[in-house]
This record gives structure tokens, sequence and C-alpha cells, in this order.
């Protein structure tokens, strides 16, 4: 019967759903930022920018994913070559190494918290050890740099799991010929993994820096839950103006600004870590 | 000559020394990953007193004061009712909308096909839960405002993507030609779908659809954004952070891990199928 009409019938769903979801409140959010009362105009992008906060919140999401993106990607190598030479307790090691993908940002960052608090893990090890006479006031209005630092360390701990799966995956498809080849003229496992491991898991490494990268400019839960406002970000700030602000249209032109960086960032990398097609596996 | 026996004699002194190496980064990393869970979990089983006190104990008294507290804490029941049911939801529409749409790209070649999976990928491009911003005004007009089910959209749009890639790839991953031959013996093609291909299919599409519940479990901006009064518990504990007592925090982070944790074991095999696909 309708053979041919069957794979769109199937597909209806799904399409119209993102459709409706997708790409229609992209379209809204755009025409929101570029206008106010029913008028075009620039000023919610003026009002975002004039804003004092506003190169605060900037500047430290990009600095944020400037120093997390790198630490997670040669943590996440590190944890996929590592599972990959591994020929006991494989499955244990990749299920532990997997379990933060599982784990809310929100609850990240409170269990950052039970370590960074005033009343926390550190301040109590640090006082066993005798380096500190009272608690130390790590996330206070004052200590910017502390909450930063624990900040990342939280982002750090939560997301580069999410890069390590996709890195496993991708060094599951490398061909394991390659490597005894290179053994038997003896590169050094050093060499093999820079001449041979790194360069055929360009498309996973595209994938997982994309990903990551977009997910860098989301971070939201874990700021709030261990700076509050002291750490003021993006996304903090798209919601800010959303509800405490109750301006709508600003907070639409953060949410464009987020959107033109991620996407741009996107194409970025598609294009720098290209694959030729003759060159995939 | 020299080479080829110099190997064996340097291979097992190297190899056990790299082994130790090794075993010791597995370790070391294991315990990364490991130790802040537990110290959150110290503090949710020890009484509210213990974790505002100082010095800490690095071990629990397995004192229920803090969870008893949170459990009856004005607002946690609701809010946990809210996040299994908008989780629910989502589970059911992502996977609703995704198998068929996965079973479709793998079983049938027809022009549109590029233009959908570039549809699906293109997601991936882009910072999802910002969209709850302008869907705030469509679900206000429309009636979803605050609804469980209006959020269960927005996380399906999160959870969507990744239901139609895991779907294609257990397809793609049962030969064509059992569902060819239950054709063959009579059945229809809805009745070899639903004998052959769903009994093989049902574990993959089972992990699936935890996958896309834990998706909307650990969701948190877009169910800030969306939910007043039918909070979620992570838009809970969000707008609850300045005034809540740290022992409240505590325990509802645990709160919110543990079901993770669970999530997570149970699709740990699918784990890697479903990021592998990712990558195309």
């Amino acid at each position: 019967m309708h053979g041919k009409a069957l794979p769109y019938l199937l597909l209806m769903p799904a399409t119209l759903f993102l459709c409706v979801f997708f790409l229609y409140p992209f379209a809204l959010v755009a025409f929101e930022a570029f206008t106010r009362d029913g008028g075009f105009t620039l000023d919610n992008f003026r009002t975002m920018t004039g804003n004092w906060k506003f190169p605060v919140a900037f500047w430290n999401t990009i600095l944020l994913a400037a120093i997390v993106v790198p630490i997670q990607l040669v943590m996440a190598l590190l944890m996929a070559t590592v599972v990959s030479r591994l020929e006991t307790g494989r499955g244990a090691a990749l299920y532990i190494f997997a379990i933060p993908l599982g784990i809310s940002d929100l609850a990240a960052g409170l269990i950052w918290l039970a370590i960074f608090d005033q009343s926390g893990f550190l301040n109590t090890l640090l006082s066993n050890l005798g380096l500190v006479d009272r608690p130390v006031m790590f996330l206070g209005y004052q200590s910017k740099l502390t909450i930063f630092i624990a900040v990342v360390l939280a982002e750090i701990w939560r997301a580069t799991a999410i890069m390590m799966v996709i890195l496993v995956a991708g060094m599951g498809l490398i061909p394991r010929e390659y490597h005894e080849a290179a053994e038997v003229f003896g590169a050094s496992p050093w060499k093999r993994f820079v001449k041979i491991t790194l360069p055929l898991l360009r498309p996973s490494l595209q994938t997982a820096i994309i990903l990551r990268v977009i997910l860098a400019f989301e971070v939201f839960a874990v700021v709030a839950a261990l700076g509050g406002t002291n750490l003021p970000v993006l996304m903090g700030e798209t919601y800010n103006w959303q509800f405490s602000l109750q301006d709508r249209n600003v907070a639409a032109a953060f949410a464009l600004l987020i959107l033109a960086i991620s996407v741009g960032l996107t194409l970025f990398f598609l294009r720098v870590l290209r694959v030729p097609k003759e060159a995939r596996i | 000559m020299s080479v080829v026996a110099e190997i064996p004699i340097a291979a097992p002194a190297a190899r056990k020394a790299g082994n130790w190496l090794l075993v010791a980064t597995v370790i070391l990393l294991s315990v990364w990953v490991l130790l802040p869970i537990y110290l959150l979990i110290v503090n949710a089983l020890s009484s509210p007193e213990e974790v505002t006190a100082f010095p800490k104990r690095f071990l629990p008294s397995f004192d229920f004061g803090s969870l008893s507290f949170f459990i009856n804490f004005a607002g946690v029941g609701r809010a946990l009712w809210n996040s299994v049911l908008v989780a629910t939801l989502t589970m059911i529409l992502s996977i609703g909308f995704g198998a068929p749409a996965g079973y479709a790209l793998s079983r049938f070649d027809f022009p549109g096909k590029g233009t959908f999976r570039f549809l699906v990928l293109m997601t991936r491009a882009f910072p999802l839960p910002l969209l709850a911003l302008p869907l705030a005004v469509m679900f206000i007009r429309t009636g979803l405002d605050d609804t469980a089910i209006g959020l269960a959209l927005v996380h399906t749009t999160l959870a969507l993507p990744f239901a139609v890639l895991i779907t294609f790839s257990l397809f793609s991953g049962i030969p064509v030609e059992l569902e060819e031959a239950a054709w063959t013996l009579g059945c229809t093609r809805l009745q070899a779908f639903r004998k052959v291909i769903l009994p093989l299919a049902l574990p993959g599409i089972a992990a699936s659809a935890v996958f896309a519940f834990t998706i909307s479990w650990n969701e948190v901006f877009a169910a800030a954004v969306l939910t007043i009064e039918n909070r979620t518990l992570t838009a809970f504990l969000l707008q609850s952070l300045g005034e809540s007592p740290l022992y409240l925090k505590f325990a509802g982070g645990a709160a919110l891990v543990i079901p993770a944790l669970i999530f997570i074991f149970a699709v740990r095999k699918y784990l890697f199928a479903m990021w592998g696909i990712a990558n195309r």
C-alpha cells in the first residue's frame, strides 16, 4: 500500500514537534529581542550592554569556558585512554567515570557547596592539618577568586564525563590494526597516541568540544548554588532579567547573545576540526 | 636485529611499571569522581546540627534529621511529585515521537531524510533551555503555563534528538531480513514490527526512555522559568537557595543525586552506544 508515504508518516510527529517547540520559539526569541512595545528597536541590546553587570557576566562566562573546556578535554582524553588500556574492571571504571553525566548541574553545585562552605569539608581538612586557625569564608561576597575556583572545579567534575563518553565511543571505532602496525615499527605509546589516536579521533573530538562549549555557555545552576549573585554569568543574568527585573525583551536579548555565541563557536569548531570525507574511517 | 632482541627483555618490566601507573590513575580518577558525592551523602545522613557544626566528621552519623526535615518541608513533597510527573511525560513524549522517526530513518531511503537528520542534529548547536523564555508567553496564551505538560514539552525538545538517534541505531542493529521473513510468513508490516522487531528493541528503547527521564529530572533553567506553583524539585531547590538552611540544601541535593545514580546504573550498557552514534 502506501509504502512511499509511510516514512513521512513516521517522521511527521517528531518534525511537527521540533517545528513548534524548536524552530518557532527560536524565531520568537529573535523577534522579542528586537522589538519593544510593538516596534523594531535595538534598545534591548543597549539596555543589556549598558547594565554594569553585563561586562562582568560576559567575561566571567568566557573565562570560565576558556579555563574549563581545555582542562576537561585533557582529562577526558586521559580517562578514555586509561579505560581503553584496562584489562579487568573496565566496566566498573567506565561506570564510575560516567556517573557525573547523570547528575544535575544544580546537584553538582550543591555537592561542591558541601566542600567549600564555611563549615564544609575543605575547612575541616585544613583545620585538622593545622593550616588554618578558624574556618575561612571561601564563598563570601569579597572572595570572588575562590568562588571562581570552586565553580571551575565543580564544572570540571560535572561535565568531563560527557566528553569522556564520546571519546571512548570514538576510540572504539579506530581499527586496532593501526596501533599494531605502529607498534611493530617501534612507535612509543606516546607517539602512537599523537600520530594515530588523536588524528583518527578528530570527528569525536569535534562533537565533544562543540557539545561541551555549548554547555559551558549555559552554565547557571552551579554558579547559583556556589556563588549566588556574587559571580554573574550570562545565563544567570538572563534569568534575572526574566524574573527579578521582569523585562522579557532584555532577557530575550541575552538569550539571543548566548545563542549567537553558541552557533558561532559551533561553526568555528566545525571548520577548524573539519574531517575531509575521504579521511573518514 | 638488535631491536627485535631488545623488546622481549625490556617489555615486561616497562609493562609492569606501566600497569601500576595505569591502576593508580584509575583509582585517582575514581576518587575524584566519587569523593564529592560521598561528602554530600555524609551531610544528608547527618543531623541538622552536625551539618552546620564545625569541624565536621568525615563519616555519616546516620541521623535522618536532615532528610525528614527536607521531606516535611512545605512544598517538597509536591515538588518531588511534579518532578516525577514531568519526567514521566517527557519520557512518553520523546519515545512516542522519537521511536517512529528512528525506525523510519533506519528502514527507508526517501527524499528529505537528510533534511530531517540535519534538523535533529541542529538542536545540539543551541542552548535549548533558553527556548523556555519565548515559550513562557506562548504557554500563557494557550493555558499551558505552570503545568506539568507544558514543561514536559520543553524537556522533550531536549530529549527527543537523543531518542531519535538512539532508536535509529537500535533499529539499524536489527537485521531487516528478520522483518522480511515475518512478511513472507504472512505478517503485515505492523504485526511484523510488533512480534519480531519490538521484542528485540525493547531493552534499548527502555534505556533511552530512562535517559529521557533523567534529562528531565535534572533540568534546572527551563523548569525554574516555566513553573511557579507547580515547581519541580530542581526549580524548588534553585529558588530557595537564598533562604534555605544548609541541611535542607544538602538533603535536597542528595534527593536529586540518588535517583540519578540509579538511572545511570540502569542504562550503563547503552551509554556508549548512545553517545557513539552522537558522533555521526
